[in-house]
């Protein structure tokens, strides 16, 4: 067996069961955790293929930020597993529905005969000196500048709305605006006083 | 060294790449253990001689050998586990915690050609394997199951998710200069232009025209480390010891190892990034890995000199420097920059 093949199917075999462990875990941090670890290694299934941006983005911006996030949010929750469990059979069919459609789409998909995937080869190996950074960045900002803008614009209005829905102002806070605290001067707060030393009579 | 090697390789056959490979791995690590240990005792020092005292002198010449009597009682205490901690997780989280600060350094160059993976994209693996630090804490604290580290560890997740987002802005900054995202071309790049012809290399590095940026960086390196005065996620006086609390012995010690190992890491990225790396500063004298000592120690001086001197931040104003102060100042000095580049001013073409 080829090294590449080997590490193939030890990425692959972890990250199946990782991703297995994320549903069927009990506690909501560990199931986290197993997705981080799925993460990580389709990061690496993704290295395999030449694709090192693409790899070390989804380790950066997922491992490193998003999942960072989400446990932040699941830690502090205190979930009933017995409450979340009540409605299972009652989902079943509606669930089960869906994932049977999953595993069609995905069937079609790998079987490739019916799409006639014969027709097109895999890519042949990059060569000497490619760097997968500057050929997604090239196409990015020149063929698909326009689509590519569009999309950040979308995502910072999501952004700028999430903000607005959330954002409130209390009153009755007893905390002060740094800028009035930073703007604070000596005099202001110390007042010297000079007096005559009194005598007791 | 190729003839040497020879009959080596020879010995190990097909496996040899691997064995070769982790020696090389061997040879960093160590001596990185080493300055760990070793940056605890001057750190003592240094603060010590900032309160006007003398520090530890006790343990061998000059207390010399402290670092290692400290590594002893360590390696010999106990490790307790908490009756009501997740246990397989308590025990992951000083691992995830050192293995980042430890996997980073397969990318950084010492020397021109002296790097364990000359990777292009070495600048984002960094970002990547940085990125991950933060899991150590908070794995460490949640598992403890207990109240002080669980407040640390959200501390800390909050803390370095915010400044690594001005910390990618500034790298972001280098790599638009020096179009590379190559840590080794990062160096080379910064020994070209006006200057470097007159001699003068320092002027050429990357701290001059991105100034705000190296201060930025600076102190987001700061920040990302938890040391202080952003080191609110152990503030002995609001969480006891963060995340840490539940750990002992040598689970501690990995915690401390780690936090060390990041303050190298951030010194010497500093110095390749910003400082020229192993380039000389003054035209006449030879390059080499001296430099990027001596430039590391100097970074590392200012982590220490920055915890003798300043009180620690209030939470909340920790928040606002990252996201109120830096974020903003940063966004626009990549924009600056972008339009310096393209514009005839450029310095950089």
């Amino acid at each position: 067996m080829e090294f590449k093949t080997f590490v193939f199917y030890f990425l692959a075999v972890i990250m199946v069961f990782a991703a297995l462990r994320v549903i069927t875990a009990r506690n909501p941090v560990h199931a986290a955790l197993f997705l981080v670890l799925t993460f990580f290694n389709a990061g690496g299934i993704w290295l395999l293929l030449q694709a090192e941006f693409l790899a070390i983005t989804l380790v950066m911006v997922y491992v490193g930020a998003v999942m960072v996030l989400f446990l932040f949010v699941v830690m502090m929750l205190d979930i009933n597993l017995d409450r979340i469990r009540e409605g299972f059979w009652s989902y079943l069919p509606v669930g089960a529905l869906v994932g049977i459609l999953m595993l069609i789409e995905m069937v079609m998909v790998l079987g490739g005969s019916y799409f006639g995937l014969e027709a097109m080869p895999a890519p042949p190996a990059a060569g000497e000196g490619y760097s997968n950074t500057r050929e997604l960045g090239r196409v990015l900002y020149t063929d698909y500048v326009y689509p590519f803008e569009l999309a950040s614009l979308v995502l910072l209005v999501a952004m700028v709305a999430a903000v607005a829905l959330t954002l409130r102002k209390r009153k009755g806070i007893k905390g002060i605006p740094a800028s009035e605290q930073v703007a604070v001067k000596r005099e202001g707060r110390v007042e010297l006083v000079k007096m005559q030393a009194e005598k007791e009579d | 060294m190729e003839s040497l090697l020879q009959p080596v390789a020879e010995f190990f056959g097909p496996a040899w790449p691997a064995v070769w490979t982790l020696a090389k791995i061997v040879a960093i690590i160590a001596p990185l253990m080493i300055a760990v240990a070793y940056l605890t005792l001057a750190e003592r020092k240094v603060i010590g001689y900032m309160q006007v005292r003398i520090g530890p002198n006790r343990v061998g010449p000059k207390g010399l050998l402290q670092p290692i009597a400290d590594g002893v009682k360590l390696l010999l205490k106990e490790i307790i586990v908490p009756s009501g901690s997740s246990k397989g997780l308590f025990i992951l989280g000083p691992i995830l915690a050192i293995a980042p600060s430890l996997a980073a350094w397969a990318v950084i160059p010492f020397d021109d050609g002296l790097v364990l993976a000359n990777v292009n994209a070495g600048l984002l693996f960094l970002l990547a394997i940085t990125s991950m630090e933060v899991y150590g804490v908070i794995v460490a604290g949640w598992a403890s199951n207990s109240k002080y580290p669980f407040l640390g560890s959200m501390r800390a997740a909050a803390q370095m998710v915010s400044y690594e987002v001005s910390m990618g802005f500034a790298l972001i900054c280098v790599l638009l200069i020096s179009a590379s995202l190559n840590l080794t071309d990062i160096v080379t790049s910064q020994g070209e232009g006006r200057f470097a012809d007159m001699g003068l290399g320092f002027l050429s590095w990357n701290w001059l025209p991105l100034l705000p940026m190296f201060v930025v960086y600076v102190i987001s390196g700061i920040a990302e480390t938890n040391r202080a005065p952003f080191d609110v996620v152990e503030g002995e006086a609001e969480v006891v010891a963060g995340h840490m609390v539940e750990y002992s012995g040598m689970a501690f010690a990995l915690f401390f190892l780690a936090e060390y190992a990041n303050m190298i890491l951030v010194s010497i990225l500093t110095s390749v990034l910003f400082l020229g790396g192993w380039l000389s500063p003054i035209g006449f004298l030879p390059d080499g890995f001296h430099w990027l000592a001596l430039k590391t120690a100097a970074i590392l001086f200012i982590f220490l000199w920055a915890r003798a001197t300043f009180p620690r931040f209030r939470y909340d104003q920790i928040m606002r420097l990252g996201w109120k102060v830096f974020i903003p100042v940063t966004l626009v000095w990549v924009f600056v920059v972008a339009v310096w580049m393209m514009s005839p001013l450029s310095i950089w073409s």
